[in-house]
């Protein structure tokens, strides 16, 4: 939280200092109006001059009008700070966000750092605001009503002040058992945010089920969690209120006894006291807002410490410069199939290459990729098979560094992708996930994301993904809107889109992780041809899980539980490799393997 | 909307939400005693306060300090009663507040539940979580709190004015002129920021939206360097929320230095005209100062209530999204003495069915066909024939525009969607876990479903070797988006999942579509066993899936163009024959 403060409410301190300023003024104004009316009752009344009464009169009105202006202009400047300083706040978080590594997406979790994103910021927001507006004349009110106090008479204001520590102390207490609630309270937000997201995700699914009635529980659930912890933390903030009241309220019961004795004694009037207890209302109703404001700093420092943790949050993945290129590439085995391919397109420089790639997703687990070697040149296909689980993914998302590998070393373009930026390494790859994301945009904003590219690359790319026969068919074509996921597109269709956004700049390096899956075969073998046809140079990658799409790869790689069984062209594998083999007749059917 | 609309929009939203503070009126009750109890309390200990003073009076020498100390111990005695009366209030209130929140978020999630599933595709995931949260706590932060003060200051106010009539009639003139005034200004703001404040709840609710949309697809924008274009466009969204923000606060802000200027005003006027009538000989010094002190007490809760009502302006902003979003409509209620289906044999019978997601535009324009109990049905076509569709129309999510659909002989519209959707399983293209166990997400579709159920259920799915391999085994904890799990592996549990239903109907969307075909094959003996007397619907794109179909139904934009098994498609040389071959090219 702190440094939340010094990162993003600091630039503003002149800002706030003159907004308090003016807060100042005009609160001060507000407290010599009363002033003014004692002495025209007290001074002026009593002389009968109509002159001066007016005057006074005047005088308290002018007292008004500044005091209505100052405090206007100050609000205003409070509520300017707190939203830009929200703004920044947002502007940053969201951009650590969109450059965290997958490792601490899946660390954060997405509904935390959605959370985080919005209701944490928000929090902030509330609290920068009112401490601005309630935070001047709370403190102008407590100490100068303590200062007055003190020139009335100083050994009952010294008794008064011996609650000040107590009421500290006090503060401090509630604020400490606080926080750790509030932090709390927003895991148990993080929980409901998570049970929305997924069952709205998964709304026809609970509907086909009919267990409504078992997600309206789990959201009860979670719902009463986030309500109990409300209601903890609200009933220990409440403390604060009433413990203050009742210490001061002591205090003026002590004023009032040590008054009785010093009067007593001849060291004080009664009309001290009396004016002491004015006074006292006064400190009474400034550290009531001062306690309100303890209460909305508990709960903010709770959501700015969730916030900072994701700012603070080291970039990994740094980039390694001192990697040297790739010019060992004979360390990669070579069969004797795959030296003469490489003698006859020697022309052609090596695309990617895996050196002895090791991978676990988590530390100590088992290795989900054993010891990988493969090379594709440039302008090659690379078919990569495997039963579910292989680890087919895992090679792509190395191959992109989502990851990096434990051991081992991954070449692209012959330098090592640790060691080129992340700007360098994702200009050549265009990709499709198996999960891939159509976003709430036109066709062909979901194309381009956004990238600089003229209608007719997009019509192109449209066009070599075998997209263009239906979205012609869409009532405004490329600038048809699509519904939240592509909820308004088949399954085809949307990866159709999505292979039309892989294709649109031209890639170096396309990647189709199983993404023709909701594909016909013709239509898939179009998409194919024509992709062979117009990118020429650029390297393929496909996963597949139908043989018909790799089948005419320059190199197929076979995986097996993480291990590389077989590596080689179609009718290599058919001879040397059982599982590929396998694969292809129940496939093919057993004959029609030409 | 136009301003009539407006207005009783407003005035719905009141109603609306007054029904939920209606569930707690004997609370709200007890919390108006509670407040006015402590508000009494805290006004006898100045009294008390005098009377203690009273003791010290006589001056020097002469303080009776047997008084003193009894009218300090009552003094300590109401302040600490007072106190905890004032604690009660707060525990109350929260109290109160808390299960306010807590029945409108239950009723917004359950709403949410029976919209019909096309609602969350035209609106964002991240607004309708900004409605369950921001929305309802900014309803219930002012709502509950304000009514109470609301109420007590009313009290106060009237109990200041009597006072003040009672000492000068005159003088309560000045009021005649600063009190409309002060209701005029309020009034004037709060009716320029009611929009602000709405404004202020959209954009958030539309940032929110943005922020779920772009961190649900971080990935696939960072794979493509997408960063800072993204961070722009949130930028913008950001800028428009910062600025709504804004402009909400500030003028809402500036209500309260208002009418305190308004109260300045009066405490000036009160000053100047008290003198003239002091000198007029109409009233005392005394009549005065005791008339400023009410005056006080009579403005700071017209300050107080002025500052409130900029608050409940922000409220009604609030509560106008949530209950926008509780009164939308929900699926069509089953028809008037719907029956339920029991013992489906599983016949099902689709005639002339004609159906578009926009009416205007059809996608299926006369499908008709009979799937005869226990067989296995397999459609295949083009990608955007309508294959899907006709899931969603054979679950019901959509009714069909023309046409029937039968089940056992029944019309589809008169049973019960529970029973009708019961008596299927499905397993769809978008396979969906939940954070959940991997024994939950397989349990999920039957209730009290025993572990050896779901690992047979698992071991016919072929998942089982799988998830024994994982850290803890079923017990090991689930994510959708967890990174160690492949679309197919996803797949097979959703699998797993289906084939634990006692349903009489099968219905596979592209269900196997990630999955190798050597488990496919694996899987589809075991699923041969299960489906048994079972009607299966099957889409696929991949031939070897469906080779073994009892019938197979080719569809093209929305009809049926061929049906028959197999060879006999194959034979028949037209589309079937194609697709089939295109496998080869």
């Amino acid at each position: 939280m702190k440094n939340i403060i010094m990162c993003y409410v600091k630039p503003y301190f002149p800002q706030m200092g003159v907004g308090f300023l003016i807060k100042f003024t005009g609160t001060i104004m507000d407290l010599c109006i009363p002033y003014i009316l004692a002495h025209i009752i007290d001074v002026i009344i009593p002389t009968g001059q109509k002159k001066l009464i007016f005057f006074w009169g005047l005088a308290m009105m002018i007292c008004s009008g500044l005091a209505v202006t100052g405090n206007m202009i100050a609000n205003r400047r409070a509520s300017l700070v707190s939203s830009r300083v929200t703004r920044t706040l947002r502007h940053d978080l969201f951009s650590k966000i969109m450059y965290l590594s997958n490792r601490q997406m899946d660390d954060f979790t997405k509904p935390s750092l959605i959370s985080r994103m919005t209701s944490d910021t928000y929090d902030l927001q509330q609290v920068i605001a009112r401490i601005q507006r309630l935070g001047v004349r709370a403190p102008i009110l407590l100490i100068g009503g303590i200062f007055v106090t003190f020139t009335l008479d100083w050994a009952m204001a010294l008794v008064l002040t011996a609650t000040l520590p107590l009421l500290a102390m006090l503060t401090v207490f509630v604020s400490k058992k606080g926080i750790p609630i509030y932090a709390k309270l927003q895991e148990a937000n993080d929980r409901m945010v998570r049970v929305v997201r997924e069952d709205i995700a998964g709304i026809r699914v609970i509907k086909a089920l009919s267990k409504t009635g078992y997600e309206t529980e789990k959201f009860r659930k979670v719902n009463s969690e986030v309500i109990d912890r409300e209601k903890k933390a609200g009933m220990v903030m409440a403390v604060m209120n009433p413990a203050m009241t009742i210490l001061l309220n002591l205090g003026l019961v002590c004023v009032i006894i040590t008054g009785a004795y010093r009067v007593q004694s001849g060291a004080c009037e009664v009309g001290k006291i009396l004016a002491f207890t004015t006074y006292f209302t006064i400190i009474l109703n400034a550290m009531m807002s001062i306690s309100k404001m303890f209460s909305m700093i508990s709960k903010s420092i709770a959501s700015g410490n969730r916030i900072w943790k994701v700012l603070n949050s080291e970039s990994e993945m740094e980039v390694m410069e001192e990697l040297e290129r790739a010019e060992n590439e004979s360390a990669v085995a070579w069969t004797a199939a795959d030296r003469s391919m490489a003698e006859k397109e020697a022309a052609q420089p090596v695309e990617i290459l895996f050196d002895h790639v090791t991978f676990s997703y988590y530390k100590g687990q088992e290795p989900s990729l054993r010891d990988i070697s493969f090379r594709v040149r440039k302008g090659e296909t690379l078919g990569i098979i495997g039963e579910i689980g292989s680890g087919k993914s895992t090679v792509l998302a190395l191959l992109m560094r989502l990851y990096d590998a434990d051991s081992g070393r991954i070449f692209v373009g012959g330098q090592d992708v640790r060691s080129q930026t992340p700007e360098q390494l994702k200009k050549k790859f265009g990709v499709v996930f198996q999960n891939d994301m159509i976003f709430e945009d036109t066709i062909a904003g979901n194309v381009t994301l956004g990238r600089e590219l003229s209608q007719e690359q997009i019509q192109e790319a449209l066009l070599y993904a075998q997209a263009s026969e239906f979205v012609q068919g869409r009532d405004s074509k490329e600038a048809d809107a699509l519904n939240i996921r592509g909820a308004n597109l088949s399954g085809g269709q949307k990866q159709r889109v999505l292979i039309a956004r892989a294709l649109a700049m031209g890639p170096e390096i396309l990647i189709l992780d199983d993404s023709s899956s909701a594909l016909d075969y013709g239509t898939d073998a179009k998409l194919r041809q024509g992709i062979r046809e117009h990118f020429s140079n650029t390297t393929l990658v496909i996963v597949a899980q139908r043989i018909s799409s790799i089948r005419h790869a320059d190199h197929i790689l076979v995986l097996e539980e993480g291990n590389m069984i077989g590596y080689g062209t179609h009718e290599q594998l058919m001879e040397s490799c059982e599982v590929y083999r396998e694969i292809s007749h129940s496939q093919m059917g057993e004959g029609s393997d030409e | 909307m136009n301003k009539q609309e407006k207005k009783r929009y407003s005035k719905r939203t009141i109603l609306n939400l007054g029904q939920y503070l209606l569930g707690e009126k004997w609370m709200l009750t007890a919390a108006l005693v509670c407040t006015m109890g402590s508000n009494l309390f805290a006004l006898i200990g100045p009294r008390l306060t005098g009377y203690a003073i009273g003791a010290i009076e006589p001056g020097k020498g002469a303080v009776d300090f047997s008084k003193v100390f009894y009218y300090a111990g009552w003094m300590a005695l109401f302040y600490v009663a007072s106190a905890l009366m004032s604690y009660g209030l707060q525990v109350l209130m929260i109290t109160i507040s808390r299960s306010v929140v807590k029945r409108m978020r239950q009723d917004v999630f359950e709403k949410l539940l029976t919209l019909p599933a096309g609602y969350f595709d035209i609106h964002q995931t991240g607004d309708i979580i900004s409605r369950i949260s921001y929305d309802i706590d900014t309803v219930n932060a002012s709502l509950s709190n304000d009514l109470v003060q609301l109420l007590s200051t009313v009290i106060t106010v009237i109990g200041s004015l009597v006072m003040m009539i009672s000492i000068s009639p005159k003088l309560v003139l000045v009021f005649a002129f600063t009190v409309p005034l002060s209701v005029f200004i309020t009034k004037t703001i709060t009716g320029k920021t009611r929009p602000l404040f709405r404004n202020r709840s959209a954009k958030l609710g539309e940032l929110n939206g943005f922020v779920e949309e772009m961190i649900t697809g971080q990935k696939t924008l960072k794979a493509y360097g997408r960063e800072e274009y993204t961070i722009e466009r949130c930028d913008v969204k950001n800028d428009a929320a910062a600025d709504a923000f804004y402009r909400a606060e500030y003028y809402g802000s500036i209500v309260g230095p208002c009418v305190n200027f308004v109260n300045n005003l009066s405490l000036s006027l009160t000053g100047v005209f008290g003198a003239l009538l002091y000198l007029a000989g109409s009233m005392t010094i005394g009549d005065i100062s005791s008339f400023v002190l009410y005056s006080r007490k009579f403005s700071g809760p017209i300050n107080e209530a002025a500052n409130i009502m900029s608050e409940l302006q922000s409220a009604l902003a609030a509560a106008e999204r949530v209950f926008s979003l509780l009164n939308e409509m929900p699926e069509k209620a089953d028809a008037e003495n719907a029956e339920t289906l029991t013992h489906v044999e599983g016949e099902v019978e689709v005639s002339h069915v004609k159906f578009g997601y926009l009416p205007e535009k059809t996608i299926i324009h006369d499908l008709s066909f009979t799937a005869e109990p226990g067989r296995l049905i397999a459609v295949v076509g083009h990608t955007g024939a309508g294959k899907t569709t006709l899931i969603n129309l054979l679950m019901r999510f959509y009714d069909p525009q023309g046409g029937k659909i039968f089940v056992d002989g029944k019309n589809s519209m008169d049973v019960t969607r529970k029973s009708l959707r019961q008596s299927y399983a499905m397993v769809l293209q978008d396979t969906w876990l939940f954070t959940g166990t991997v024994y939950e997400n397989l349990a999920y579709g039957k209730e009290g479903a025993t572990k050896e159920e779901v690992i047979r259920a698992a071991k016919a799915a072929h998942i089982h070797s799988f998830i024994m391999r994982l850290p803890k085994g079923y017990d090991t904890l689930l994510t959708d988006e967890g990174t160690n799990i492949s679309k197919g592996q996803k797949q097979l549990l959703t699998i797993a999942r289906a084939m634990l239903l006692d349903a009489h109907m099968l219905i596979l969307d592209e269900a196997t579509s990630n999955v190798d075909t050597r488990t496919e094959i694996r899987i589809q003996k075991a699923m041969r066993n299960l489906m048994k007397n079972k009607t299966c619907f099957v889409i696929a794109h991949r031939l070897s899936t469906i080779r073994n179909a009892d019938l197979i139904l080719v569809v093209n934009e929305g009809e049926v163009v061929e049906q028959g098994t197999h060879t006999e498609l194959m034979k028949k040389k037209g589309t079937y024959r194609k697709l089939y071959e295109a496998q080869f090219e």
